[in-house]
């Protein structure tokens, strides 16, 4: 069984939504859309407070080219245009929709009749996707127009569709691979076309047993489409780790790309939004949330409009525990704990965690015994215990030369000591110092040229 | 909202392996040598663990408590590995003063100074030993006999080789296997300790490659040695048996050298680390003065660990 | 005896090569430097701070004697008098610059900023930062996890455990800028020093709306704008719903602090002026005849007014 070649950790997986069908959330009264919900330039908002809105209708521009068109998820009014907390209390610029009824834009398709056919060309795929504002929906919200766009100079030869889901607790992607794997596999020829590519992986790792059989059977019909079975490892479903687990090319240190290996990787959950927005016009306006934890009475993965309330979510799987200590946006590995359960769900919120009790604060944390353990873990062959001391003592310099910026943040390193320590608070901080300084010193270098 | 939340940068999973439950199963990992031992050697070898293992942790207690300050560290379980480590170089037959010295020397020099677990550079346990027998000779090499041994009378097979009472091809590997033969509490039964590194493995304690390398090493080393001194048939292969499984070797392989502070930080070091104890190990036991390397060599290899972690790192994700 | 006089020979003549050769290295690996530039470093505090912008002090006396316009150089330990010094003994202009102190502009102490969820994350004010917006309602107030602490190499700033809020000792402080440049908030700020420490500052940083303040935090700064229309000496300007003193024009009046309805502005070393809302309060410039020992409540403020005067021409002169 393939696998990527260094590192990782096998944390329990707590996949205690696995078996609940994709439920629909009722739609919410009120929306709030933060107009940077993708990495890159903000979009711009092109509505003003008492304008009236349709479902799908584009209500923010994308700012640049590495940016994403927003679409309201619901008719109404929009009642504010202004600076709201959120989810960690961090005020950003929302735009918050009142609303009313459902009624839909002109030109989307919202039948469930599956449309094989694509006679686009590659240009127009991209346009489409870039016009449904469709990001990365496994949490790093890269613009997935931009994934596309290969670079003068550079060729792709392989599509890697990531349907790894390798945090704890998340199955949005399993649950959508299992009841829209048709969809999912004409997005998957759509997603070949677009780059020009003839061969197609489907990584899943083998928790999944059902997903990986489902596929097999419908990607049968599909030329150059293989589901590739993954061994069970955390950080899986990261960029780098995927492509060497499918292809075993290693994808060199920043600033290297994907492509720079001929891969373009791509979530199950946004290949499902691409067949959505290319065949059926339907811009990325909702996603598959699952609601989870321990104490949560019933965890659920639910079809969500964006910008509904955390709390709408919480509330549809039984309420908030009793002895809830912390509610995470993502997985329990990278995803982010949260202060603002009124904060909106966004395009790249996979899941929300509940945890609670004893589980939720961290332990105390002792002095490093030099176990080794964090070296070993980590899948970026780097040296967690060293970066994270080095990083407590500002030594910006050895913290670039030890590779700091290799760093992808998965957590193993932290994870797996047993002295508790917060490694990887502190590597994250080195990392980014160390890319500040490399930008300043890429903008210093730059007039002279 | 009544409770406040917890907030946390990522990730929000802990280990179940704390420091403390680590070194508990190295103890236990201990304790079938020590009930081997305690049968071969009688009660006083329960005597002088005990002794140890209240030393260590007592000089711990107090050196934390009334000169370094901050959280108590004893209960980390540490300084009762050390303890038991130490206790395991030392014969049952020792005077109980001489086991109190050798544990302030280990946790007050050795580990103490440096500043506790993780920061000391040197094997305290190893330490412990060595000063002990440079400053006890005569007591630290005066083994209780076995009985059925009469061969032996009192000195550890490595000793009669080197003293050329003895031949390693005329001893019973059964015996050293199940440790029936004189030596230090922890030396005598090769097989109880093997027991233990299956269960650290198990465990994921420690990972095999120090121990497999150190004790390959050996034994390649070993062979080439009676190859070239013309062994044949049967000899080639007891000679490297022998250093395998006589003294402190697997002890030493399984136990000490896999010390996480005092091992390097990455499989490609900790290679090299383990084939420069075996090596010195081979050379002391065959050409030094002493019938036993295995302390010595996991001390030298210890004072290049800061090296080799400085020189030797590990592979790089996408670098070649 | 043979051994031991061939021994003693053997050394003296290694001891003589030795010194040969070096003798001879040190003359080809000579390095010419400037001889001035290490009695300038002699003449510096040797504090090693970073505060003027090099590495260390020896940078900066490279950087003074080898530059013709120091002006520009500035060491905020040794201050105006060690510049000065400095400038003398190189012939050259020196840079001048009033004495600083930092100051820590949040008033949010446990009391009056609740805290509403609990950071369990490594100890820094720079990670938790990173992550959000802090354990209370405020976005911008202090986080009070001591980055500043940590930087300062002068011992002169502390978290205090009863309020939660860094504070500086301005006997210790040299007005260096680490912890100015280590707050991730950008609450600390250098201002200027006056005499006995006395100093009028907004202790506040929040931009939000005077609702969200109100709801954070009860010594914030809600932009009401009240000090700007009290203030003689168009000191106060109050912008994105935050007021600022601007130290240069500020001349410890007194009379914005009376009038902040949420006690942000803050007051050290000085009694407030006396509660009389309608009446304009005495203009500063009373007569400094009353001597300072004989101070009673009632006369107190009129004595400091009259201090405040004979410090506003020191500090004029100093520019």
């Amino acid at each position: 069984m393939r696998t990527f070649p260094m590192g990782g950790v096998h944390p329990s997986e707590n996949k205690l939504s696995c078996g609940k069908a994709i439920e629909v959330l009722p739609l919410p009264d009120v929306v709030m859309i933060p107009l940077a919900q993708h990495i890159g330039a903000p979009a711009v908002a092109k509505v003003a407070k008492g304008d009236k809105v349709l479902t799908g209708q584009i209500i923010a521009e994308a700012g640049s080219f590495m940016s994403a068109n927003i679409h309201s998820p619901v008719s109404g009014t929009v009642t504010a245009v202004d600076m709201q907390p959120n989810g960690q209390g961090v005020r950003q610029m929302m735009i918050t929709i009142q609303r009313e009824g459902d009624e839909w834009a002109e030109g989307i398709d919202r039948s469930e009749t599956l449309v094989k056919e694509c006679t686009l060309s590659a240009e127009e795929i991209i346009a489409k996707i870039k016009d449904a504002g469709i990001v990365g929906m496994g949490g790093a919200t890269f613009p997935t127009h931009v994934k596309l766009s290969v670079p003068p100079g550079k060729k792709a030869d392989a599509l890697i569709i990531n349907g790894v889901e390798c945090e704890p607790y998340l199955t949005s992607d399993h649950r959508t691979m299992l009841e829209h794997g048709e969809e999912l596999v004409v997005g998957v020829s759509i997603l070949m076309k677009a780059i020009g590519v003839d061969r197609a992986f489907i990584g899943i790792e083998n928790n999944k047993p059902d997903a990986i059989a489902h596929l097999s059977k419908i990607v049968k019909e599909y030329h150059g489409v293989e589901v590739v079975p993954l061994k069970v490892r955390y950080p899986q479903g990261g960029e780098k780790q995927l492509i060497a687990a499918v292809t075993g090319r290693q994808v060199p240190p920043p600033p290297a790309l994907p492509i720079d290996v001929g891969a373009v990787v791509c979530n199950a959950s946004t290949t499902y939004a691409v067949y959505q927005a290319v065949q059926k016009n339907k811009p990325l306006i909702e996603r598959v949330v699952t609601i989870t934890g321990k104490g949560v009475k019933e965890p659920r993965n639910l079809l969500t409009r964006m910008g509904a309330p955390v709390q709408s979510l919480i509330d549809a799987a039984g309420g908030l525990p009793a002895d809830a200590g912390k509610v995470i946006n993502g997985g329990p590995m990278m995803g982010r704990a949260m202060i603002n359960l009124s904060s909106p769900v966004t395009k790249g919120c996979s899941g929300i965690t509940i945890m609670s009790g004893r589980d939720a604060g961290r332990r105390e944390a002792s002095q490093c015994i030099k176990c080794a353990k964090c070296v070993a873990a980590c899948p970026m062959g780097l040296e967690p215990y060293f970066l994270s001391k080095m990083a407590q003592k500002k030594n910006w310099d050895e913290l670039e030369a030890q590779m700091i910026t290799s760093c992808i943040e998965c957590g193993c390193c932290q994870s797996t000591c047993p002295s508790y320590l917060p490694l990887l608070d502190w590597v994250r901080l080195g990392k980014q110092t160390v890319m500040g300084i490399i930008r300043q010193r890429a903008a210093a270098a730059a007039p002279k040229k | 909202m009544a409770n406040k939340l917890i907030v946390a940068p990522a990730p929000h999973v802990q280990s179940s392996q704390s420091t403390p439950r680590i070194m508990r199963d190295v103890v236990i990992a201990l304790v079938p040598a020590l009930l081997v031992s305690t049968v071969v050697f009688g009660w006083s070898v329960l005597f002088v663990t005990a002794l140890s293992v209240l030393s260590c942790v007592g000089f711990e207690y107090l050196i934390q408590r009334f000169m370094v300050g901050g959280k108590p560290t004893v209960g980390n379980w540490s300084a009762v590995v050390t303890g038991v480590l130490l206790a395991f170089n030392l014969p049952a037959s020792i005077p109980w003063w001489i086991v109190v010295m050798g544990a302030f020397v280990a946790i007050a020099i050795a580990k103490m100074t440096f500043g506790g677990l993780g920061k000391n550079p040197f094997n305290p346990a190893l330490v412990g030993r060595v000063f002990l027998l440079i400053a006890y000779p005569v007591q630290m090499t005066t083994f209780p006999e076995v009985e059925g041994l009469d061969a032996l009378s009192g000195a550890t097979p490595l000793a009669a080789v080197k003293q050329g009472a003895l031949s390693a091809g005329s001893l019973n590997m059964q015996d050293l296997l199940l440790g029936n033969m004189p030596g230090s509490l922890g030396e005598v039964a090769a097989l109880a300790l093997l027991a233990g590194f299956v269960y650290l493995l198990w465990r994921k304690v420690i990972t095999w490659h120090i121990p497999v390398t150190i004790l390959c090493t050996m034994a390649i080393f070993a062979f080439a040695v009676a190859w070239s001194r013309g062994a044949e048939g049967s000899a080639m292969w007891q000679f490297p048996l022998f250093h395998i499984l006589a003294g402190g070797a697997v002890l030493g392989a399984v136990f000490m050298a896999t010390d996480y502070s005092t091992s390097p930080m990455t499989v490609r070091g900790s290679v090299i680390f383990a084939v420069g104890i075996g090596l010195i190990t081979m050379c002391i036991r065959l050409w030094g003065s002493y019938p036993e390397g295995m302390s010595f060599a996991v001390l030298i290899m210890n004072s290049t660990v800061p090296l080799i972690n400085k020189y030797v790192k590990p592979k790089r994700f996408g670098v070649n | 005896m043979e051994v031991l006089l061939y021994t003693i020979l053997t050394l003296c003549v290694l001891g003589v090569l030795a010194a040969v050769i070096l003798y001879f290295v040190a003359q080809k690996f000579r390095v010419e430097e400037d001889p001035r530039i290490d009695q300038v470093e002699k003449m510096l505090p040797g504090a090693n701070c970073g505060g003027c912008g090099f590495a260390g002090c020896r940078g900066m006396a490279d950087a003074l004697v080898k530059n013709d316009d120091i002006s520009a150089l500035f060491c905020p330990v040794g201050g105006g008098d060690c510049m000065k010094a400095v400038a003398a003994f190189l012939g050259k202009a020196a840079a001048e610059k009033e004495p600083q102190t930092a100051t820590v502009r949040c008033g949010g102490t446990c009391e009056k900023r609740p805290r509403i969820n609990e950071y369990n994350g490594a100890r820094s004010c720079a990670v938790a930062a990173s992550l959000y917006s802090g354990e209370t309602g405020c976005s911008f107030g202090c986080l009070g996890f001591g980055d500043c602490v940590t930087v300062c190499a002068f011992d002169a700033i502390h978290v205090n455990p009863a309020t939660g809020l860094p504070e500086v000792d301005p006997e210790k402080c040299t007005a260096c800028g680490a912890c100015v440049k280590a707050c991730p908030k950008g609450i600390i700020e250098l201002r200027k020093k006056w005499p006995k420490d006395r100093a009028v500052y907004v202790s506040c940083v929040s931009r939000d709306k005077g609702a969200v303040v109100m709801k954070a935090c009860k010594a914030g700064c809600i932009g009401c704008g009240k000090c700007e229309k009290v203030c003689a000496f168009g000191a106060i300007t109050v912008e994105n719903n935050l007021a600022y003193i601007d130290p240069q024009k500020c001349k410890l009046c007194r009379k914005c602090v009376n009038e902040c309805p949420t006690g942000a502005i803050k007051l050290v070393n000085m009694e407030p002026l006396p509660k009389e809302p309608k009446t304009p309060a005495p203009k500063p410039a009373a007569p400094a005849a009353k001597p300072a020992g004989s101070e009673t409540p009632a006369s107190a403020p009129a004595s400091e007014a009259a201090k405040v005067s004979s410090a506003a021409p020191e500090a004029a002169k100093a520019e």
